[in-house]
C-alpha cells in the first residue's frame, strides 16, 4: 500500500500532499520536513529507495522517490509494494501530467493544485493503484474537463490572472521539469 | 491541446498565490494567509448566501493553506454543502477538502454519508467515482456500516461502467482493511475472483489488489485465483510487446499487473495442480529468459519495468523454495545484478539475495558472492545500499566464513555511518556468539567492538559478554587478561571500563601470577579510569575493588585507603556514598570467611535467549532477519551459554541453573527472569554484588519459569530471590499427592507476619482441593520453614493453583505469587502394554477431540537419555518396541482422578532434520477426555 505521496521542491516547500494513513495535521507536516531531509541529502546518482523516517514507520516503509529539476516525487509504500514498479508509477504520474499541462513546470502543480489532485486521483485510490495506462488516465481528465467546460461561465475572465502569474520575472523557477537525461515527454509508441 | 484547461483557474485564487510566493519573510507570509483566513471566515459567516463559484473559490484557497502547514479548522460544512451541488466541479472540490482534511472519526461522516449515498445511485458513472473515492480515502468505520453492503453490488453488476468498477474494487478494499468484519464477501467470493478475467485491463489492475488482500486473510475461500492468475500471467508474458496497447509500457506489457500477479502468487504455496503447476513454470522461465535478452530501448523506464518483474518472479522462486533448477538461476540473475552499474538493481539484488541465503538450496550459491558483498559493504557510494549489504553478509554467515565477515564487519564499523552502527554493533556481536568455535576469539571480537564502536555498544552487549565469560571457565583467564590489555589503552570507552571492573573484580586473580599484572597493578589501572567515569560505572567499580580485597589480601590497604578518601565517602551520590561506607565496614570486621562466602564467585547464569537477539528483533522487524535464523541463534547461543553440555540430572537437580542471582536479573535484561524483587531503580546498571545490600522491594509477579520446570519432575527449587528460596518436595499416589514446601529465610533479620495463602484461578476450586495448616508467622534470619499441601485431585484441570505468600522485611512489605506445579500429570499411573494393545487403543481414540497434536522447535538438544528421562518424570509407562519407528517414543498412563480415570496415549516424533540446523517435534496426545489430551499436549509441548 502507499501510504503517502509527497512533492515538494528542492528547498522542502510542499507542493502536493496525500496522505492514505491518518496523520494529524503537525504530524503531516513533521514528516514532510522529515522526508525532504532524507532525500535531499542524498547525491542525484545514488539508488531511488530507502528506508522510511522514523515519523512514517522505520524500515517497515520505503521511501522511494524520484527528482527532476526543481521536485522531488516521493512515495511512502509498505513491503507489498514493487519497488521498481513505484518507480515505474511516479514515472506514469509525471508523463501524465506532462500531458495534462503540456510541459508542465513548477508552477502548475502550485496554480493548479487542485487539478494535480484531481490526476492523482485517477491514478491512486486509498493508497492502491488504480490505473496505470497513460492514455486512459489522459481520458478521464479530458472527461472532466469537459464537463467543466459545459457548465461553463466561469473561464474567460482568470486566464489573463494566470498567464499574468506566470509571466511574472522568477528567475530562480526553470520552465519546465524536464532536463537531463530524465526525459518525460511521453515517447511516441512506434508501431510495430 | 493540454487536458487541463489552464485558464479555467480562479481568479481570486491566483492571485492569493501569487501574493504568498512574493511574501518576502516567513513573517510576511503568516500575516498574509491569517488575513485570508479572516476574510473567508467572514465570507462563511456572512449573511449573504455565497455561490457555488464562491464556495469553491475559498475551499481551494483553505486547501492551499493546508498545503503551506497551516491548521485548517473551519470550513468542513461549507464543503461538505459543495457535496450536493449539482456542478461537477463545485461537487469534486468539496470532496477533495474531505478526503484531505476530514478524518475518520469527524461528526460531519453522518452528513457526507448522505451526498455519497445520492452519488452512488445517481448512476452518473462520475458522480460514483467521486463518491467512491471520498469512501475509500476517509474509510471510516461508520462509511463501512453505510456502504459495505451496497459496493459488492456495483462491483459485479453486469452494467456498471469499468471506471466504476475499478473504484469500488478499491474502495471495497479500503473498507475491509478498515472494518473486516463489516464486509462479507461470501457469496460475492467467486464473482470477485472472476474479475481476474475481466476484459478490461484496468479492471483486473484495481481487482488484483483487492484479491490479494482478500487472499491473505482467506487463503482457503480464494485458492480458485490461483489458476486464474497463472493464466492471465501467461497470457500476458507470453504475449508480444503490442499486443496489450496501452497497457504496454515502454515495450513490457502489463509490467504493474505481472508484478501484482506475481505478488498474488506468492500468497499461495505451489500449484498442486501439475498443469496449472507447468504452465507457471513456464512463465518463469519465461521472464528469466528474457532478462537474457537484449533490450528493446535503451530507456531506463524499459529496464525498470522489465526488471521489476524479474524481481517479482525471483521473489515468487525463493517463496515457494522447491524448484532448485529455478533457485539457481534465480541466484544467478542476482548475481549479475549485483555488479549492474544500476544502483537501484544492486540495491534489490542485496535485498533479494537475503532471503535467497536461507534456502537450503540456495545458501551455497549465494555464499559463492562474498567477496562481491564485502566490496559493495567497502565501496558503495549510497548508505542504503551498503546497508543491504550488511544485512546480506549476516544473512549469509555461517561457521565456514564467520570469522570472515565478522572480521570485514568490525573493519567496516571503523568508518560505517553513524545510522547504522548500532545495528551493526549487534549483528558483529550476535553473529560472533553464534559462530564461536573457541571462546577467545568471542571475547577477542567482543572488545574489539567496544574499542571500535564503544558508543553504539549496547547494554546488552557487554553484559552478554560477562554472562558467557561467567558461563565458561576455560575462557575467563584469557579474557582477564585480554580485557586487562585493553585497559591499558589511555582512552579506552567507558563499556570497556565497565567489562574491565566485572571481570577483573571475578577473575583478576588469574593473571594475578604475572608480576606484570599483579593485584596493585590491576587495581591501579582500573581506578586510574575511575575519574573518566560516569556515576554507575563507578559504582561498579567500587564493587570491583572490594572484590578485590577478598581475591588480593594484599590490596585491603590500598583500597580501604581509597574506599576512606573523601571524594569517596563523602561523595554527593548517595549511591556511591552507601558503597563506599559498606564496603569499607565490611571489609574492616568481617573476617576472611565471611568475606569470602560473601564475595563468592558468581554463579553462572541459567541459560536463555540471547537478549541482543530480542534487541535486534525490537529494532528490525521480522522481516529483516528471518526467523528460522533467530531461532537458530537462539539454541546455538544457549549452547554457548554452558546450557547445552549439562546432564539433565544437574539442570533438574536445580542447584546452579535455577538459583539465579540478582545481578542475573540485572544482565539478562527483559527477560522473564523468576527473580523480580530488588530491581534497583530504573536503568541503573549498578550490578549488585551483595543480595543484602539492596533492599528488597515488593514483588508480585507470578513465575511461569519455575512452574514449567517441574513439569517432568517433583523436586527442586521453585523460587529464589535474594530474600527467600522455596524448594519443593512433592509425591503423588492414585488422585492425591503431599507437597513439602521449604521457605528459607536468606537473609539475617527476621520475617514477620510470614503467611501463606493458596487460590484457585477459573473453575479450579471444583477440580482440585489443597488443604493446608498455617505456617509461624516469624522466619528468623538463616532459618528454614516447612509447609505441608494436601492435595487431591477430583476431576481434571487445566489451571494451577497459585501461592501467596506475603511477609514483612525491614518494614517493607513483600509479596510473591507462584503458581504451585500441581499439573494434571501428576496423577498419572503408568501402563505398560504391548504395540498390539497400544494400536487397538489408539485407534479407539480416534475422534479428532480426543487428539491433541503440536509441532514444535525443539529447545534443547535431542538426547535420547535425557528424552526418556523427561518421558519418565512425566508419569507415564514408556513403551519400547512398540512404534515401528525406533526413533520415536510412545508412553501409556492413566490419570486418577477422584471423579474419573482417563486413559491417556503419547507419541513424540522427533525430527533431527526438519531444516537444516533445525529440529522439530510432532507431539500427538489421544485421551477419552478432549481437556485431559489438550491440556497435556501443551505442558509438554514446552518441555523438549
Amino acid at each position: 500500500m502507499i501510504n503517502a505521496i509527497l512533492i515538494f521542491n528542492n528547498h522542502g516547500k510542499p507542493r502536493l500532499i496525500r496522505f492514505y494513513q491518518y496523520f494529524a495535521e503537525e504530524l503531516q507536516q513533521q514528516i514532510i520536513r522529515e522526508t525532504f531531509h532524507l532525500v535531499s541529502k542524498r547525491d542525484d546518482n545514488v539508488c531511488n529507495f530507502l528506508e522510511g523516517g522514523s515519523l512514517i514507520g522505520g524500515s517497515d516503509y520505503k521511501l522511494i522517490y524520484r527528482h527532476y529539476a526543481t521536485l522531488y516525487f516521493v512515495f511512502c509504500v509498505d513491503s507489498s509494494e514493487s519497488e521498481l514498479g513505484i518507480l515505474d508509477l511516479i514515472q506514469v504520474f509525471v508523463e501524465t501530467l506532462d500531458k495534462c499541462f503540456e510541459n508542465v513546470c513548477e508552477l502548475d502543480l502550485i496554480f493548479h493544485m487542485d487539478k494535480v489532485h484531481y490526476i492523482l486521483q485517477e491514478v491512486v485510490m486509498g493508497g492502491m493503484v488504480l490505473e496505470t495506462n497513460m492514455n486512459e488516465i489522459v481520458a478521464q481528465v479530458e472527461l472532466q474537463n469537459r464537463m467543466e467546460k459545459s457548465e461553463g461561465g466561469l473561464s474567460a475572465a482568470p486566464a489573463r490572472a494566470v498567464s499574468a502569474v506566470k509571466n511574472m520575472n522568477l528567475p530562480e523557477m526553470p520552465r519546465n521539469i524536464n532536463i537531463g537525461d530524465l526525459n518525460i515527454k511521453v515517447p511516441s509508441l512506434s508501431p510495430f | 491541446m493540454p487536458a487541463v484547461s489552464k485558464g479555467d483557474g480562479m481568479r481570486g485564487l491566483a492571485v492569493f498565490i501569487s501574493d504568498i510566493r512574493n511574501c518576502k519573510s516567513k513573517e510576511a507570509e503568516i500575516k498574509r494567509i491569517n488575513k485570508e483566513l479572516a476574510n473567508i471566515r467572514s465570507k462563511f459567516k456572512g449573511d449573504k448566501a455565497l455561490d457555488g463559484y464562491s464556495k469553491k473559490k475559498y475551499v481551494c484557497k483553505l486547501l492551499f493553506i493546508f498545503l503551506l502547514g497551516h491548521d485548517i479548522d473551519f470550513g468542513h460544512m461549507e464543503a461538505v454543502n459543495l457535496l450536493s451541488s449539482n456542478k461537477y466541479t463545485e461537487k469534486q472540490i468539496g470532496y477533495l477538502f474531505i478526503s484531505v482534511l476530514v478524518n475518520s472519526n469527524s461528526e460531519l461522516i453522518r452528513l457526507i454519508n448522505n451526498a455519497i449515498k445520492n452519488d452512488l445511485s445517481s448512476r452518473n458513472p462520475t458522480f460514483m467515482c467521486l463518491a467512491l473515492h471520498c469512501i475509500a480515502n476517509v474509510g471510516s468505520r461508520e462509511m463501512a456500516e453505510a456502504f459495505a453492503g451496497e459496493i459488492p453490488r456495483i462491483l459485479v453488476a453486469g452494467d456498471t461502467m469499468d471506471s466504476v468498477k475499478q473504484s469500488a474494487a478499491l474502495c471495497l478494499l479500503r473498507l475491509y482493511k478498515a472494518s473486516p468484519d463489516l464486509v462479507l464477501m461470501g457469496e460475492w467470493t467467486s464473482r470477485v475472483v472472476h474479475l481476474l478475467n475481466d476484459q478490461h485491463m484496468g479492471v483486473v489492475t484495481a481487482a488484483i489488489s483487492l484479491i490479494t488482500c482478500l487472499s491473505q486473510k482467506n487463503p482457503d475461500e480464494f485458492k480458485t485465483c490461483v489458476s486464474l492468475a497463472v493464466s492471465r500471467l501467461s497470457r500476458i508474458v507470453s504475449s508480444a510487446s503490442t499486443d496489450l496497447q496501452d497497457y504496454t509500457y515502454y515495450f513490457v506489457p502489463a509490467p504493474w499487473l505481472s508484478c501484482k500477479l506475481l505478488r498474488l502468487l506468492q500468497c499461495y504455496p505451489p500449484p498442486e495442480d501439475g498443469a496449472v503447476k507447468g504452465r507457471l513454470v513456464e512463465c518463469l522461465e519465461t521472464i528469466l529468459n528474457k532478462a537474457q535478452e537484449p533490450p528493446k530501448s535503451k530507456k531506463v523506464q524499459h529496464s525498470n519495468a522489465k526488471n521489476a518483474i524479474l524481481f517479482e518472479a525471483i521473489s515468487l522462486i525463493i517463496h515457494y523454495d522447491s524448484e532448485p533448477n529455478l533457485l539457481v538461476r534465480a541466484c544467478n540473475q542476482l548475481g549479475q545484478f549485483l555488479q549492474h552499474r544500476e544502483t537501484n538493481l544492486r540495491y534489490l539484488a542485496l535485498e533479494s539475495m537475503c532471503t535467497l541465503a536461507s534456502s537450503e538450496f540456495s545458501h551455497e550459491a549465494v555464499k559463492t558472492h562474498i567477496e562481491t558483498v564485502i566490496n559493495a559493504l567497502k565501496t558503495e557510494r549510497d548508505v542504503s545500499v551498503r546497508q543491504r549489504a550488511a544485512d546480506l553478509l549476516y544473512a549469509m554467515c555461517d561457521r565456514s566464513n564467520a570469522k570472515q565477515i565478522v572480521a570485514e564487519m568490525l573493519s567496516y564499523l571503523e568508518t560505517a555511518d553513524y545510522s547504522i552502527r548500532e545495528e551493526m554493533v549487534l549483528k558483529v556481536a550476535i553473529l560472533a556468539e553464534k559462530y564461536a568455535v573457541d571462546y577467545s576469539w568471542y571475547v577477542d571480537t567482543i572488545l574489539n567492538l567496544i574499542r571500535i564502536a564503544g558508543d553504539y555498544v549496547s547494554e546488552e552487549v557487554w553484559y552478554r559478554v560477562i554472562q558467557i565469560v561467567i558461563n565458561r571457565d576455560d575462557v575467563q583467564g584469557y579474557a582477564a587478561k585480554t580485557v586487562f590489555e585493553a585497559l591499558q589503552a589511555p582512552a579506552c570507552h567507558e563499556n570497556m571500563v565497565k567489562v574491565g571492573g566485572y571481570i577483573l573484580g571475578e577473575f583478576g586473580n588469574l593473571i594475578a601470577g604475572d608480576p606484570r599484572s599483579s593485584p596493585l597493578v590491576q587495581f591501579n589501572l582500573l581506578h586510574s579510569k575511575f575519574h573518566l567515569c560516569s556515576v554507575p560505572t563507578r559504582a561498579l567499580l567500587l564493587s570491583a575493588y572490594i572484590k578485590f580485597i577478598n581475591l588480593f589480601p594484599e590490596t585491603k590497604a590500598t583500597i580501604q585507603e581509597v574506599l576512606r578518601s573523601d571524594s569517596q565517602i563523602r561523595n554527593s551520590d548517595v549511591e556511591l556514598q552507601q558503597r563506599a561506607v559498606e564496603y569499607l565496614k565490611l571489609s574492616s570486621i568481617a573476617s576472611t570467611d565471611v568475606l569470602a562466602t560473601v564475595l563468592e564467585e558468581m554463579p553462572p547464569f541459567p541459560e536463555r535467549e540471547s537478549s541482543i537477539l530480542a534487541k535486534l528483533k525490537k529494532k528490525k522487524g521480522p522481516g529483516v532477519v528471518p526467523v528460522s535464523e533467530l531461532e537458530d541463534g537462539k539454541r546455538e547461543g544457549g549452547e554457548l551459554n554452558g546450557g547445552g553440555d549439562r546432564g539433565p540430572d544437574s539442570a533438574m537437580s536445580a542447584s546452579n541453573a535455577s538459583t539465579p542471582s540478582p545481578s542475573a536479573d540485572l544482565l539478562g535484561l527483559r527477560s522473564a527472569a523468576p527473580v523480580s524483587a530488588a530491581a534497583p531503580s530504573a536503568g541503573s546498571l549498578l550490578v549488585d554484588v551483595f543480595s543484602e545490600s539492596g533492599a528488597g522491594g515488593p514483588a508480585a509477579a507470578v513465575n511461569d519459569d519455575g512452574f514449567l520446570r517441574f513439569v517432568c519432575k517433583n523436586n527442586g527449587v521453585l523460587f529464589e530471590n535474594q530474600l527467600l528460596q522455596i524448594g519443593i518436595k512433592s509425591e503423588y499416589r492414585q488422585n492425591l499427592g503431599r507437597m513439602y514446601l521449604f521457605y528459607g529465610n536468606k537473609t539475617s533479620v527476621q520475617f514477620a507476619s510470614f503467611s501463606t495463602t493458596v487460590s484457585y484461578p477459573g473453575e479450579l476450586q471444583s477440580q482440585l482441593n489443597v488443604q493446608t495448616k498455617p505456617v509461624e508467622p516469624l522466619v528468623e534470619g538463616g532459618a528454614q520453614v516447612q509447609q505441608v499441601l494436601n492435595i487431591e485431585c477430583i476431576t481434571d484441570f487445566s489451571e494451577a493453583p497459585q501461592l501467596n505468600i506475603k511477609f514483612r522485611y525491614g518494614g517493607a512489605l513483600q509479596n510473591i505469587t507462584l503458581k504451585l506445579p500441581v499439573t494434571i500429570n501428576k496423577f498419572f499411573q503408568p501402563t505398560e502394554m504391548a504395540a498390539t494393545d497400544f494400536f487397538q487403543r489408539w485407534k479407539q481414540l480416534s475422534q479428532p477431540q480426543q487428539e491433541a497434536q503440536k509441532i514444535f522447535k525443539a529447545n534443547h538438544g535431542m538426547d535420547t537419555e535425557v528424552l526418556k528421562a523427561k518421558l519418565l518424570g512425566l508419569g507415564t509407562a514408556l513403551l519400547e518396541n512398540v512404534d515401528p519407528n525406533p526413533e520415536n517414543y510412545v508412553c501409556a498412563g492413566v490419570v486418577q482422578t477422584k471423579s474419573q480415570q482417563v486413559g491417556v496415549l503419547l507419541r513424540l516424533e522427533p525430527n533431527a532434520q526438519a531444516q537444516p540446523g533445525v529440529q522439530m517435534y510432532r507431539l500427538t496426545l489421544r485421551s477419552s477426555k478432549d481437556t485431559v489430551s489438550k491440556r497435556l499436549c501443551d505442558l509438554l509441548a514446552e518441555q523438549f
